[in-house]
C-alpha cells in the first residue's frame, strides 16, 4: 500500500510535468491565435480570439489558470469544435470540452490495442518459447527470421500491402473505416507485426536464460515431462522480461499508433491528434496528450504491479 | 540385505561434443551399490563424477552429452530390471524422482524460485503417484517433518528465497524422496552449506539411509565427508575410476598415487595438535623448494579498535532507516609482522566486512585502525591511496577478480603503473619476477585469464597482489574456490611468501582444518562479533566457547569410526543481526583464559 501511495504521487507529478511540457511548447512554436485562424485573418479576429482565450495574460498566470481548472478536471474547449464560425467572445458557452473529445475517441482506440495484443501476445510468447525449448532448431531459426521481420517492418508498407491483399484482391475485409471487429482485424494486425516479433525475441532469450538454471535439471530429475518443464517451471520465471516488453509495446501501441489509424482511417486517439495538430487546436492537443500520458502511466503501473504476482522474490517498495 | 546390487553401473563411456572432435568425460566407469548402502564418489573438479550420476538418469542429453558404451542397470524391489542406457524418454520420466531421487548441490538455486515449497514437493507424487491436490499437500507435510524441518506447515505455502541454504536442502531432499526411490544420489550435497549446517544435512542423509534402506550414490570432492559417511568408496581422475574399495581401505591403504596425492593434500583437522606456527602441506609431486614457515614477530603491524560497521535498511515511503543490519559490532584485534591471524566464521558472521573496512573498502562507522603507527581512519584520501600501497587483498573467486578483456601482463602491472614505481620495460621486467616467484611460466604474460584453470588464475591474483610490495595482505577465502590438490600448492605458495617476503595475513576463511594449519592466531567471529581469540594452538585445543566448539565439532573428520548419523551438532540458525535504529550493543567485554587466549563474556545466545 505504501508503495502505491507512493507510486501514485510519482505518476501525478510525471503526468503534471507532462502536461505542463505540451502547455510551453504549444506556446513556444508561434502566436497561437495567428496559428489556427491562419494568415488571413484580421488583426480584429485575432485579437478577439486572444482575448477569448485568455492569450494576453503573461504566461505564468496563463499556466496557473490552466492547471487550476486542470485540477478540477476542465481541461478548457477546443478552439475549432462546436463552431464554425469566427470565436465569439463567450469560448465557454459555444465550445465543446476537449475531454468530451478525446474520450469519445477512447473506445476506438482501446478495441484496436487490446485486438492487436490479443494477437500479439500469445502467438509472440509461443514462437518464443518454441525456440527456446529447442536452440538451433529449424523452429528456432523460423522464429528467430520471423521475429526479425515482424520488428523491422515498416507499418505503412504492410498496411497497404494487407488492404491490397484482403480486402481489394479476396474482398473479405472492410478497407478501413469505423465498425465490427471486420473493421479492426486489419489495423490490428499491422500494430501486432513489431508486438509478436519484439515479444518472440525477448520470450526466446528469456527462456533460454531460465533453461539453464539449475532449478530446470531438479524438475527433469523429478520426472517431469519436457512440456511441464518448459511451461510451468521456466515460462512463469521468464515472465518479468516478458511482461515488461508487453508493456513497452502496449504504451508504444496507444501513443503510436497514429500512422495505422490514418491509413485505416480509425477514428482513435492517434488520429485526434493528427487533426488537431493540423489545426493548432491547442486545448484539444493539450487534453488528448494528458489522456495518452495518463494511460501510458497507468500501464506502467499495472506492469509493476503483475511483477509482484509472477515473482514472489520481488516485493515492491521494499529494499532488501 | 540381499546380494543384488540396486545399481550397476559397467565400462560405461560418455561423451561430448565439440569443435575439435568428442570429449570424453567418463570412460569405462564401473561400479555398484547395495540397497542400504553409500557409495562414496570422490574426485576433484573435472574427475567426471557429476557426468556419471546424470548419466544414470539420461539427464545428460539435455547438456548434449552422449552414452556411447557400457551399461547402466536399476534393479527393482521385485527383482525385476530397468536398462538406464536404452529405456525411452517416456520410460526414464518414470524412473526419475519416482525409483532414482537426486538431491543437488546448491540448494537455493536447485529450487523454483516462482513456486512455494508445498507445490515442488508435491510435484513428483501428483506426477508419478497421480495424487491429487489435496492428498499431495498431506504427502508434503509429512516429507517435510520426515526431514525434521522447522515449522513444516508454515513452509508449505513459502518460497525458496524465504528460507536458509540448510532448509532449502532439507526442501530438496524430502523432494528426492517424495515417491520412496529405491536409489538415492546426492551430488555434492552440503558443498555450498556452511559447516555446522553441513553436519545437520550429513546425519540427515545417514539417517534416512537407515530409515528408508535405499541404496546412496554420494558424490563429494571432500574427502572427510566421504570418510564418515560412505561404506565404499570410488575415486575418480580425470573420468576414471582409479581405485575403489571399502572406505577404511581407501583411508588407510591407499593403493593408487592418485588416492594417496589426493589424501596427502587434505588439511585434516586435529593434526596439528602440539605445534604452535603453520606447516607447510605435504604434496607428493611437489614443485618449488623447502621452506620452513615464518615464525610470528611480537612486533604490531596493524591495531583493530573497536571496530563497528552497519548497514541500514530503509522502508516506508520517505525510505527513512528503519533498522540496521549489525555486520561487525565492536571488533579489535592486532596483526603483528609476519602473522597470520585467521578470521574463521560461518556465512553472514561479518568477516568479510571486516576485512573490507580495513582496507577502507567500506567505510566503517566508528572504531580505529593503526596500521605501523599511522591512524588509518583520519587520513585524506590521497593518504589511503598511498597506504594501499601497503595492504592488498585476494578475492575469493579467480574468476570473477580478474578482467578477462586484459592481458595477465597489464593485469599484474597495472597496480605498479598506477603508483609510477617503474617506468618502461622495468614494468615487464618487474612482472616477469612476480610470475616466477608465484610459480606461473613467463610464457603466460602475455595471455588471457580464460586461458587458465582456477589455480593458475589464484596465483596471477596473488602475483598481482605482490606488485607492490605490501606488508599485509587480506585474503578472503582466497582457497575456498579450488580444488584440495590446488589448495594445497596455493597454501604452499602463501606460507612461502610469507616466510619470504615477511607479510602478514588476515586469513578469513570458513575451513576449520585449512584456518589450523596455516594460522598462527585464531579469532572466531559470530553474530559480527569476535567470541574468541587466541594462538591457534590453544583455539584448537581448548575451545572456551560455545560457538567455537560448535564449529569443530561439525568439521568432517577423516576417521570412518566417528559416523555422522552419531554426531549430535547442535545447530541453531543464525540469529538474525538485524537491530532497531535506537538499538545500542553493549561494547565486546573479554577474559583471558589462557595466556593471550580471550573469551567473549557478552551473552550473544
Amino acid at each position: 500500500m505504501v508503495y502505491l501511495v507512493r507510486r501514485t504521487a510519482n505518476s501525478v507529478l510525471l503526468l503534471l510535468l507532462t502536461v505542463s511540457f505540451v502547455f510551453v511548447a504549444g506556446r513556444m512554436i508561434g502566436d497561437p491565435a495567428l496559428n489556427m485562424l491562419g494568415p488571413g485573418a484580421t488583426d480584429v479576429a485575432l485579437e478577439k480570439l486572444r482575448r477569448a482565450a485568455g492569450l494576453n495574460d503573461p504566461l505564468w498566470q496563463q499556466y496557473i489558470r490552466y492547471v487550476a481548472n486542470l485540477l478540477q478536471g476542465d481541461f478548457g474547449v477546443s478552439y475549432r469544435f462546436g463552431f464554425s464560425v469566427l470565436p465569439s467572445e463567450d469560448l465557454d458557452s459555444l465550445g465543446q470540452p476537449v475531454i468530451d473529445i478525446v474520450l469519445e475517441r477512447l473506445p476506438a482506440t482501446f478495441l484496436l490495442a487490446a485486438v492487436a495484443m490479443g494477437i500479439a501476445v500469445p502467438s509472440g510468447i509461443l514462437m518464443g518459447v518454441v525456440a527456446a525449448a529447442k536452440p538451433r532448431s529449424l523452429a528456432d531459426r523460423v522464429v528467430t527470421v520471423v521475429a526479425l521481420a515482424g520488428v523491422s517492418v515498416v507499418q505503412f508498407w504492410l498496411g497497404l500491402m494487407l488492404i491490397v491483399f484482403f480486402s481489394v484482391q479476396l474482398g473479405w475485409l472492410p478497407t478501413g473505416g469505423y465498425g465490427g471487429l471486420e473493421h479492426a482485424i486489419l489495423p490490428a494486425l499491422t500494430l501486432a507485426a513489431r508486438p509478436i516479433g519484439r515479444i518472440a525475441q525477448i520470450a526466446r532469450s528469456a527462456m533460454l536464460d531460465e533453461m539453464s538454471k539449475p532449478y530446470i535439471v531438479t524438475a527433469r530429475a523429478k520426472g517431469a515431462h519436457e512440456w511441464r518443464v518448459v511451461f510451468l517451471h521456466a515460462l512463469k520465471n521468464a515472465a518479468v522480461p516478458i511482461i515488461t516488453m508487453i508493456g513497452d509495446e502496449l504504451s508504444a501501441l496507444l501513443t503510436g499508433a497514429i500512422l495505422v489509424e490514418k491509413i485505416f482511417a480509425w477514428p482513435g486517439i492517434g488520429l485526434l491528434i493528427i487533426d488537431s495538430l493540423t489545426r493548432s487546436d491547442l486545448p484539444l492537443i493539450q487534453a488528448s496528450i494528458a489522456v495518452v500520458a495518463a494511460l501510458v502511466v497507468l500501464v506502467n503501473l499495472l506492469v509493476d504491479l503483475s511483477y509482484r504476482i509472477v515473482n514472489p522474490r520481488i516485493k515492491l517498495g521494499t529494499e532488501n | 540385505m540381499t546380494a543384488t546390487p540396486a545399481v550397476s553401473v559397467d565400462s560405461l563411456r560418455v561423451e561430448f561434443p565439440t569443435k575439435g572432435g568428442s570429449f570424453v568425460a567418463v570412460k569405462d566407469v564401473r561400479f555398484e551399490i547395495m540397497p542400504g548402502e553409500i557409495l562414496g564418489v570422490v574426485g576433484e573438479s573435472g574427475s567426471g563424477k557429476s557426468v556419471t550420476s546424470a548419466a544414470l538418469l539420461q539427464l545428460t542429453k539435455f547438456s548434449a552429452g552422449r552414452v556411447v558404451a557400457g551399461s547402466m542397470r536399476l534393479v527393482r524391489g521385485d527383482g525385476s530390471i530397468v536398462d538406464l542406457r536404452r529405456s525411452d524418454e517416456r520410460r526414464m520420466r518414470n524412473v526419475r524422482g519416482n525409483e532414482i531421487g537426486m538431491i543437488f548441490q546448491e540448494p537455493v538455486i536447485a529450487l523454483n524460485p516462482a513456486y512455494t515449497i508445498g507445490w515442488q514437493l508435491s510435484e513428483g507424487l501428483r506426477i508419478h503417484k497421480g495424487l491429487s491436490g489435496k492428498e499431495a499437500n498431506a504427502s508434503a507435510l509429512e516429507l517435510l517433518q520426515k526431514v525434521r524441518i522447522s515449522n513444516p506447515k508454515r513452509r508449505l505455502k513459502q518460497y525458496p528465497h524465504e528460507l536458509s541454504g540448510g532448509m532449502c536442502q532439507r526442501v530438496v531432499i524430502a523432494m528426492a524422496l517424495a515417491c520412496e526411490p529405491r536409489v538415492l544420489i546426492a551430488d555434492e550435497p552440503t558443498t555450498s552449506l556452511d559447516v555446522t549446517v553441513q553436519a545437520e544435512i550429513l546425519s540427515l542423509i545417514a539417517l534416512l539411509r537407515k530409515e528408508t534402506g535405499a541404496a546412496v550414490l554420494l558424490i563429494t570432492h571432500d574427502m572427510a565427508v566421504v570418510a564418515q559417511m560412505a561404506d565404499r568408496v570410488v575415486v575418480m581422475y580425470r573420468g576414471e575410476v582409479v581405485e575403489e574399495g571399502s572406505v577404511r581401505q581407501i583411508l588407510h591403504h591407499p593403493r593408487h598415487s592418485y588416492t594417496r596425492a589426493l589424501l596427502a593434500a587434505v588439511p585434516k583437522i586435529g593434526e596439528m595438535t602440539g605445534t604452535d606456527g603453520p606447516k607447510r602441506m605435504k604434496i607428493a609431486s611437489q614443485s618449488g623448494k623447502e621452506f620452513s614457515p615464518a615464525v610470528a614477530s611480537e612486533e604490531p603491524l596493524l591495531e583493530v579498535r573497536e571496530l563497528t560497521k552497519r548497514f541500514p535498511v530503509r522502508g516506508g515511503i520517505l525510505r527513512r532507516v528503519v533498522a540496521n543490519v549489525h555486520a561487525v559490532e565492536c571488533v579489535s584485534f592486532g596483526v603483528n609482522r609476519n602473522e597470520t591471524l585467521a578470521l574463521v566464521g560461518e556465512s553472514g558472521s561479518g568477516k568479510s566486512t571486516v576485512g573490507r573496512c580495513i582496507l577502507r573498502l567500506e567505510e566503517p562507522d566508528s572504531g580505529e585502525l593503526t596500521f605501523e603507527g599511522q591512524n588509518l581512519l583520519t587520513l585524506s584520501r590521497a593518504g589511503m591511496r598511498n597506504q594501499r600501497r601497503h595492504m592488498q587483498i585476494i578475492f575469493q573467486d579467480p574468476y570473477g577478480s580478474l578482467n578477462p578483456q586484459m592481458r595477465l601482463l597489464d593485469q599484474v602491472a597495472e597496480p605498479i603503473r598506477n603508483y609510477r614505481l617503474d617506468k618502461g620495460t622495468a614494468v615487464e621486467d618487474r612482472v616477469a619476477s612476480l610470475f616466477d616467484r608465484v610459480g606461473m611460466p613467463r610464457s603466460f604474460l602475455r595471455r588471457y585469464p580464460s586461458e587458465l584453470s582456477g589455480g593458475q588464475r589464484q596465483r596471477v591474483a596473488i602475483a598481482r597482489s605482490l606488485a607492490l610490495n605490501p606488508k599485509f595482505i587480506v585474503a578472503d577465502e582466497a582457497v575456498s574456490s579450488l580444488d584440495v590438490s590446488i589448495q594445497a600448492q596455493v597454501l604452499n605458495l602463501m606460507m612461502e611468501l610469507q616466510a619470504d617476503l615477511g607479510l602478514s595475513y588476515l586469513f578469513i576463511s570458513h575451513d576449520m582444518a585449512v584456518v589450523e594449519r596455516v594460522s598462527h592466531r585464531v579469532a572466531v567471529m559470530y553474530q559480527g562479533r569476535i567470541v574468541e581469540i587466541g594462538p591457534r594452538a590453544s583455539v584448537f585445543g581448548s575451545p572456551g566457547h560455545q560457538y567455537t566448539k560448535t564449529l569443530l565439532a561439525a568439521v568432517p573428520r577423516m576417521d570412518p569410526d566417528v559416523s555422522f548419523a552419531d554426531i549430535e551438532v547442535q545447530a541453531r540458525a543464525l540469529p538474525s543481526p538485524i537491530r532497531s535504529v535506537d538499538h545500542q550493543p553493549s561494547s565486546s567485554r573479554y577474559r583471558e583464559i589462557l595466556p593471550g587466549h580471550f573469551l567473549l563474556r557478552n551473552d550473544l545466545y
